[in-house]
């Protein structure tokens, strides 16, 4: 097998006096859909903050895309690391367009110095076509809907062309339309590009089907690491919840059939 | 009328100056952070006097070790930045008001420091204020990719790898240099009026960062530029005219302001 393009031993992550993470250890080779679950405040989101850099590691190894993000190299790594966070809310007044939204996330890889190139725009409204939001371009970005926003949020991403996609609860907030809608485009992300995806969430729903990894995670730990099919069981995610799936009806209801 | 030339020109290179930062704090919803770099700038200029020497060292030295100061207490999180920047400011304040104290004598040079005198300006003065305005916007030609990003998107700025910590202090320092510069010829209590006024105004009047830099620097040319007319033709105080003016191209900006508007329903016959 190839060198893991993830590659954390024993990863603490803390806040003051809170542990947010910890003893995390865990490879993800190129090209793996890893969904990370569990209920609020399990680490999830701390977990992607390894991964790009900006937590505060206490303790432990981190190397991603053979760099350490936490030794003076965590602007290089999120260059190669796109990042999708949860609708924002923004102020409806900001001067800035879809389109300039969009052209932020090739910042890192132009660099200081350069504008973007002819080609670098083309590939600004060709990311903007390939997620329906070509008609929203010349839009100011706080004049979105949730679901319209994330599409221009997984636009940018794909500009940034990165090694690997984090999405961190996604689809939080947006109708169940959209939701459809933003997974769709996640699960084309995964196929086209064949990179490595991470997909946080705490609604079992709203798990993507590509998914093929799963995390399952609990008070800042590691609780399981597997094959989907081997996770994705009543009472293993009745124990992560502990007991409380109401919340997740339509997850629950579709596993049990 | 050299004078008369000199003051237009320091009134050109502070409008500009001052409009260029004022969309920094703006768009960032900082408009505080201003005000309290511009009383450093005041305290300090006030303790250079009291000590004896250029104000304009003092100046300098309190607006940028404000900003240093301002910047990491709000981004530790630690302390709300809204609290971080009050202290700072009442800090300041004190400091301004201790040092007035302290100056002996008539405290001509001092008092004129609170509505400044862009009248009286020296060709140095003109001279410091112009390089000030050249490097800033110079800077800001040279950064806008990166500027653009960290006032709109700071955190998604940080995620692609841009050094927006690095961007956001270069803008807190730039505040600091074109207040501590602009302090003679504007004054300590106006210099604000002329980095939040042209800037907000052209908040209201454009979703597009470019455009509101260039309205922001008319609107403050025009400020200064109709202040001083007012001074010169009605014997007005300059400052006072400059920061009046400044505010009514506010009021008419925001009574004109298309993001004010709310957009009509369509009528129902053409829903489909």
């Amino acid at each position: 097998m190839t060198d893991p393009i993830i590659d954390m031993t024993d990863a603490a992550v803390s806040y003051r006096e809170h542990v947010a993470l910890e003893g995390v250890s865990m490879r993800v080779h190129r090209g793996e859909f890893v969904g990370v679950i569990g209920p609020n405040g399990a680490g999830k989101t701390t977990l992607l903050t390894v991964v790009n850099g900006l937590g505060r590691l206490a303790r432990g190894s981190v190397r991603v895309l053979g760099l350490d993000p936490f030794n003076g190299s965590g602007h290089l790594v999120r260059r190669r690391v796109a990042y999708v966070a949860q609708v924002e809310r923004l102020d409806p007044r900001l001067p800035i367009s879809v389109r300039e939204t969009v052209q932020v996330g090739l910042c890192g890889r132009v660099g200081w110095f350069r504008r973007p190139s002819r080609a670098d725009r083309d590939r600004v409204d060709e990311a903007l076509d390939w997620v329906g939001a070509a008609h929203l371009a010349e839009r100011p970005i706080g004049h979105l809907s949730g679901g319209e926003y994330q599409r221009v949020a997984i636009a940018r991403a794909l500009v940034q062309d990165p090694d690997i996609y984090l999405f961190d609860e996604p689809t939080a907030s947006i109708d169940p339309k959209a939701q459809r809608e933003i997974l769709a485009l996640i699960q084309r992300v995964h196929a086209q590009r064949k990179t490595t995806v991470f997909q946080v969430t705490h609604d079992l729903g709203a798990l993507a089907e590509r998914c093929q990894r799963l995390v399952l995670m609990k008070q800042g730990h590691v609780w399981r690491d597997g094959p989907r099919e081997a996770l994705f069981r009543p009472a293993l995610l009745r124990d992560l919840y502990d007991g409380e799936l109401a919340a997740h009806a339509r997850a629950w209801g579709a596993l049990c059939g | 009328m050299s004078w008369m030339l000199l003051a237009s020109a320091s009134g050109f290179f502070a409008g500009v100056a001052c409009a260029v930062v004022g969309v920094f704090v703006i768009t960032m919803h900082l408009s505080f952070l201003g005000v309290c770099i511009a009383h450093a700038a005041f305290a300090g200029a006030l303790m250079a006097v009291w000590l004896g020497f250029d104000p304009l060292f003092g100046a300098l030295a309190f607006s940028l070790g404000a900003a240093a100061a301002i910047g990491p207490l709000a981004d530790r999180g630690e302390i709300n930045p809204d609290t971080s920047t009050g202290i700072v400011f009442s800090l300041m304040l004190g400091l301004a008001f201790l040092f007035l104290g302290l100056t002996p004598g008539s405290r001509t040079e001092a008092l004129g420091l609170f509505w400044g005198s862009i009248l009286t300006v020296t060709p140095r003065d003109a001279a410091i204020l112009a390089a000030s305005a050249a490097a800033i916007v110079a800077l800001l030609l040279l950064f806008f990719k990166e500027i653009q990003a960290v006032l709109c998107h700071r955190h998604i700025a940080l995620a692609v790898g841009i050094p927006a910590t690095l961007v956001f202090y270069g803008m807190l320092f730039a505040t600091g240099l074109t207040i501590a510069v602009s302090l003679r010829c504007i004054g300590g209590l106006l210099i604000y009026s002329l980095i939040l006024n042209p800037a907000a105004a052209a908040f209201q009047l454009t979703y597009r960062l470019k455009r509101m830099f260039i309205l922001a620097a008319a609107f403050g040319v025009a400020s200064c530029w109709a202040g001083l007319a007012a001074s010169y033709f009605w014997d007005l105080p300059a400052g006072a005219s400059i920061v009046i003016t400044s505010s009514l191209l506010f009021a008419a900006a925001t009574a004109f302001s298309p993001k004010r508007k709310v957009k009509a329903c369509p009528p129902l016959n053409t829903v489909s």
